[in-house]
């Protein structure tokens, strides 16, 4: 892991239209690193995963994962050679049940791929898989209840589980705490850290105490472009950062 | 009495044969997003190959090789024809299957003409299966039953309990999440759509020959298909069974019900005169109207349910 960046980005622009949302994002996350993406609204925070993730193609530039070109590929490829990410907007699969969410998760990264022939009940380690990954999310009760029907913040949960099941090392959580009280965040904070061990987070974070809180380095994103990269406390001593966002929310 | 149960029976068969070509076109349109016009001319090429195969090398490979056909006329209509237009919108995908609509149509004329053709029940299928009342029943109505619960009972089991079903059902809510997840869903779209066409094909197979095998049958299917796709509501296999049965038994129904709305008025006093505008309407017995039926209920269902039976999004 050390030595080359899990993810690195080159100059990577993006425009929609006319209009150019990322204007040149150069950006390193180490292997094993949390790192937090703040930013203003409309700054490019969620482009930027959905260019990471193949969501969209990128303008110009180059998107690399742990040394490899990643930038032309559709997001299930990207999927598979290990980047996961969550959506901003809770994506779960509101009629199926919680279980079989988790099981989707986990369908792929098991050898499970396109067979018509084998009936899932008989998936006997695959099944056992998703009880173990329900326990952990503390979601065992949850187990035959559709997705749509839990909490607001039992289905962050269950996205979050459903985004680390697969076993990706590289894992984007776009928002995860959007929406919630206090102690809903205290607890996603807490799992995030759980389930993220020994992996590379990159998240986008409205929250300044999950991001100071979890993130080991934070970039400061406005306007499409990087204005500040660093450790917490060099963010928070950053003048041009207080001038374009932090101050503004001291205010 | 026995015109009852006759036309449950047949009610039941014809909304069954109508679920063949629905459950199709309501899984492409709630997952991709695309009214493909183009199903019931699908299940019009399915009743031709089926005809021409029949001729060739009989019935019973017929069965299987006309909705291949049409399955892989679908995966060919999705790569190279949807994909492309995909990315100019819905209402491109939708002009695009409209075309689809003529193009097949007029090959189809073309091919074998205008006329019907004679396509019959196989000589091995061709016996009463019971009387009823003195009327018979034809053991290939029971055939027809049979080979569409089959597939009722496929469709269930590929959706409910493997792996390719479940990505189905996910990709039919979240697609984006879907593919981060790792499944390939392109992949998936074609799938479904060459299985919607490979069903519209089974259906053309055993419709064709219960109903008639001309170019006018894609246009009188189509439309029908649509109503129930509206009825049963979006992304609800469920919703889409239910309107199936529903309109097989109103358009059966009301071909034998000689009644008109002047009929249900009289015993309440109310007798409409016969020489004016409103008089003539009611007095139009039901049988006249039942084509019009299916597409007054989709009026209906649009305005006091827009989402449809049991659907989830709006129409």
């Amino acid at each position: 892991m050390t030595g080359m960046p899990a993810i690195r980005l080159a100059d990577v622009r993006k425009n929609f239209g006319a209009t150019e949302i990322i204007r040149g994002v150069s950006l390193d996350v180490a292997g094993g690193e949390r790192h937090a993406i703040i930013g203003p609204n409309g700054a490019g925070k969620t482009t930027l995963f959905n260019l990471i993730s193949g969501r969209f193609p990128i303008t110009a530039g180059s998107i690399e994962l742990r040394g490899q070109r990643i930038d032309a590929l559709p997001p299930q490829r990207i999927n598979r050679l290990g980047l996961s990410r969550s959506f901003q907007i809770t994506s779960i699969f509101p009629r199926l049940t919680v279980f079989e969410n988790l099981r989707c998760a986990l369908l792929w990264s098991r050898g499970y791929r396109y067979s018509f022939w084998h009936l899932l009940p008989r998936a006997r380690a695959l099944n056992e898989a998703t009880e173990a990954l329900l326990r952990d999310l503390n979601l065992a009760e949850r187990h035959d209840l559709p997705a749509g029907l839990l909490s607001y913040a039992e289905q962050r949960a269950l996205e979050i589980g459903m985004t680390v099941a697969g076993g990706a090392s590289v894992i984007l959580l776009d928002e995860p705490t959007a929406g919630m009280s206090h102690s809903e965040t205290e607890y996603a904070v807490a799992l995030i850290r759980r389930v993220t061990e020994g992996k590379t987070l990159l998240m986008v974070e409205h929250d300044m105490r999950v991001v100071f809180d979890l993130a080991d380095t934070i970039t400061v994103l406005v306007y499409g472009r990087v204005i500040a990269s660093g450790p917490p406390s060099a963010i928070r001593a950053d003048r041009a950062v207080q001038e374009a966002y932090l101050g503004a929310m001291a205010a | 009495m026995e015109v009852l149960l006759v036309s449950l029976l047949n009610g039941l068969v014809y909304g069954m044969l109508l679920f063949m070509l629905a459950s199709g076109l309501t899984l492409i349109f709630s997952m991709m997003g695309v009214l493909n016009f183009a199903h019931g001319s699908i299940y019009m090429l399915g009743a031709y190959f089926a005809y021409e195969s029949t001729r060739w090398i009989g019935f019973w490979s017929a069965l299987l090789i006309a909705p291949l056909l049409c399955g892989a006329i679908g995966a060919a209509i999705e790569i190279w024809g949807l994909r492309r237009v995909h990315h100019n919108g819905h209402i491109a995908e939708l002009l695009f299957t409209f075309g689809l609509v003529f193009i097949i149509g007029r090959s189809v004329q073309m091919a074998w003409g205008m006329l019907p053709m004679p396509y019959r029940v196989p000589a091995s299928l061709d016996f009463p299966l019971f009387t009823l009342y003195g009327l018979q029943f034809p053991a290939y109505r029971g055939f027809m039953l049979l080979i569409s619960a089959g597939m009722l009972g496929g469709i269930w089991l590929l959706l409910k309990r493997t792996r390719v079903g479940m990505i189905i059902q996910a990709a039919l809510t979240h697609p984006g999440m879907t593919a981060a997840l790792g499944h390939n869903v392109p992949l998936v779209f074609t799938i479904v759509f060459a299985g919607g066409c490979f069903l519209a094909g089974l259906a053309g197979v055993i419709g064709g020959n219960y109903q008639s095998t001309e170019p006018g049958i894609a246009d009188a299917m189509g439309p029908i298909v649509f109503v129930v796709v509206v009825f049963g509501g979006l992304g609800s296999l469920a919703g889409c069974f239910i309107a199936s049965i529903i309109m097989g038994m109103v358009v059966t129904f009301s071909v034998v019900i000689d009644a008109s709305i002047a009929d249900l008025l009289r015993p309440i006093g109310i007798v409409p005169r016969s020489d004016d505008l409103l008089g003539e309407i009611l007095t139009v017995p039901v049988a006249r109207i039942g084509a019009l039926l299916p597409l007054l209920m989709m009026v209906l269902i649009l305005f006091f349910r827009p989402r449809g039976l049991l659907g989830t999004r709006d129409t």
